[in-house]
């Protein structure tokens, strides 16, 4: 296990790389879940205040 | 012409004329953009005279010597046709060993390359030590810059 | 029904929030299983490299995360155009999506590559063309974004950011040659190479589940970002009035 942390005396560049990739990775994960919560809540609030009267929608 | 096909015909000529801008402009700098000099380049006079560059190649097996009591390690790199000698005289980096591509930093003097700084360059090849190791007896390496 | 009436219909939002929705799942499972997979191979399972060490691991971090960049960059500037010329707001709004993954993944790059480079190499950063081409790439997409938020009309923002995208385009066929067009310090690329990889399968498979595990995370991700996106923009259009489930 200590071996394995060591890295062969490469740790403080492996597992720095390693933490960013997982920061980087779990940064999107909570940003995309976040937007899309927020872009939820905000089109129930307006449907429930009744504001989406309707222009039809044509456009793409 | 449909609004459409002018929109795609906007299009396809930014790209043209983005496309030949970058082709020109790197045709331009060709020479900036060129990392380093191998020694046949240097030895054909097209590196600066007087100036630091950089010059890239492969230490030459057997070539390292090292001075007792310093850092100071003299070493010949080769691009397999002209050879040029390297002094340096601070820590090499992890990759730096005999038969590895390398690439210094530094001026000529007298016929020498005194390098202020070495940086190891690796190839494109993965293995595992042992597989290297077989293959060692079974192929001479190849070389690599 | 024909290929183009599936386009038109997949491009028109309310079929995109729906398909898009349903397809979330099936990118993020198998995302999740060969990131976790790939990064335990490369972490543990794979041997040490002959010269490298230990220190040659980073490439499950960081291979993967240039291939994203270029792969987010692309699907940008396609679908910049895309949205460009016909007029498809879906397309904007997925370049709009794409930026910030894109964004985060160059930055990733330049960021392990340092670590890396900084051992094995003996510098954490050169101005070769490898590594700068890559740093102007990160420097589009703040630049796309930068662009994007400067507009208070949605409509402007697409179409001005849509030419920066286009424009920038020309830096991916860059970045992939570089290390073959110049001398550079930067290797040759392992995987996609005239003979095959040259890495042995103990240490590629780890490596290419981490390439598709990061491009399936970003084909979720981008489904969620652009549902976000529709939500938005078609506030008040009537398929609204009646949100479709979540």
């Amino acid at each position: 296990m200590e071996e394995f942390l060591h890295m062969g005396g490469y740790a403080r560049y492996v597992w720095p790389s390693y933490g960013l990739a997982l920061l980087v990775l779990g940064w999107n994960i909570w940003s995309a879940l976040r937007l899309g919560r927020a872009a939820r809540a905000g089109a129930e609030r307006r449907l429930a205040a009744g504001a989406t009267e309707g222009r039809d929608h044509g456009d793409r | 012409m449909t609004p459409r096909r002018k929109r795609l015909f906007s299009v396809v000529a930014i790209l043209a004329g983005v496309g030949l801008a970058a082709v020109v402009a790197l045709k331009a700098f060709d020479n900036n953009l060129l990392y380093f000099y191998d020694p046949s380049q240097v030895a054909a006079g097209m590196a600066p005279a007087g100036k630091t560059f950089r010059i890239g190649g492969m230490v030459t097996k057997g070539s390292v010597a090292r001075t007792p009591g310093s850092l100071e390690v003299r070493f010949v790199i080769t691009d397999f046709a002209k050879s040029v000698t390297v002094v340096y005289d601070q820590i090499l980096p992890d990759l730096f060993r005999e038969g590895q591509g390398i690439i210094a930093h530094g001026r000529m003097r007298d016929g020498v390359f005194v390098a202020d700084d070495v940086l190891a360059k690796h190839d494109e090849k993965y293995m595992p030590p042992e597989v290297a190791k077989s293959l060692k007896h079974a192929i001479p390496p190849e070389g690599s810059t | 029904m024909g290929t183009w009436t599936w386009f038109h219909k997949l491009a028109s939002p309310p079929h995109f929030y729906r398909i898009a929705g349903r397809l979330i799942p099936w990118f993020a499972v198998p995302a999740a299983l060969l990131i976790a997979g790939g990064l335990y191979g490369g972490l543990v399972r794979a041997p040490p490299d002959y010269q490298q060490g230990e220190a040659f691991r980073i490439i499950y971090v960081h291979a993967p995360s240039a291939w994203l960049s270029l792969v987010c960059y692309t699907t940008m500037a396609v679908a910049a155009a895309v949205g460009l010329i016909w007029r498809i707001k879906l397309a904007h709004a997925l370049a709009a999506a794409t930026a910030p993954i894109g964004a985060s993944f160059a930055l990733l790059c330049l960021a392990t590559g340092s670590l890396w480079g900084r051992p094995m190499w003996g510098t954490w950063w050169e101005w070769d063309a490898r590594l700068t081409s890559q740093l102007i790439l990160f420097f589009l997409y703040l630049g796309y974004m930068a662009l994007r938020s400067a507009y208070d009309d949605l409509g402007r923002a697409d179409r001005a950011s849509a030419v920066l995208a286009i424009v920038g385009i020309v830096n991916v066929p860059i970045i992939h040659f570089s290390v073959d067009w110049w001398n550079s310090l930067h290797q040759g690329s392992t995987v996609i190479r005239k003979g095959g990889p040259a890495m042995p399968p103990s240490m590629l498979v780890p490596l290419l589940m981490c390439f598709a595990g990061f491009t399936l995370l970003y084909a979720a991700l981008a489904c969620i970002r652009v549902r976000a996106e529709v939500l938005e923009r078609e506030r008040n259009a009537t398929w609204l009035r009646e949100l479709p489930p979540a």
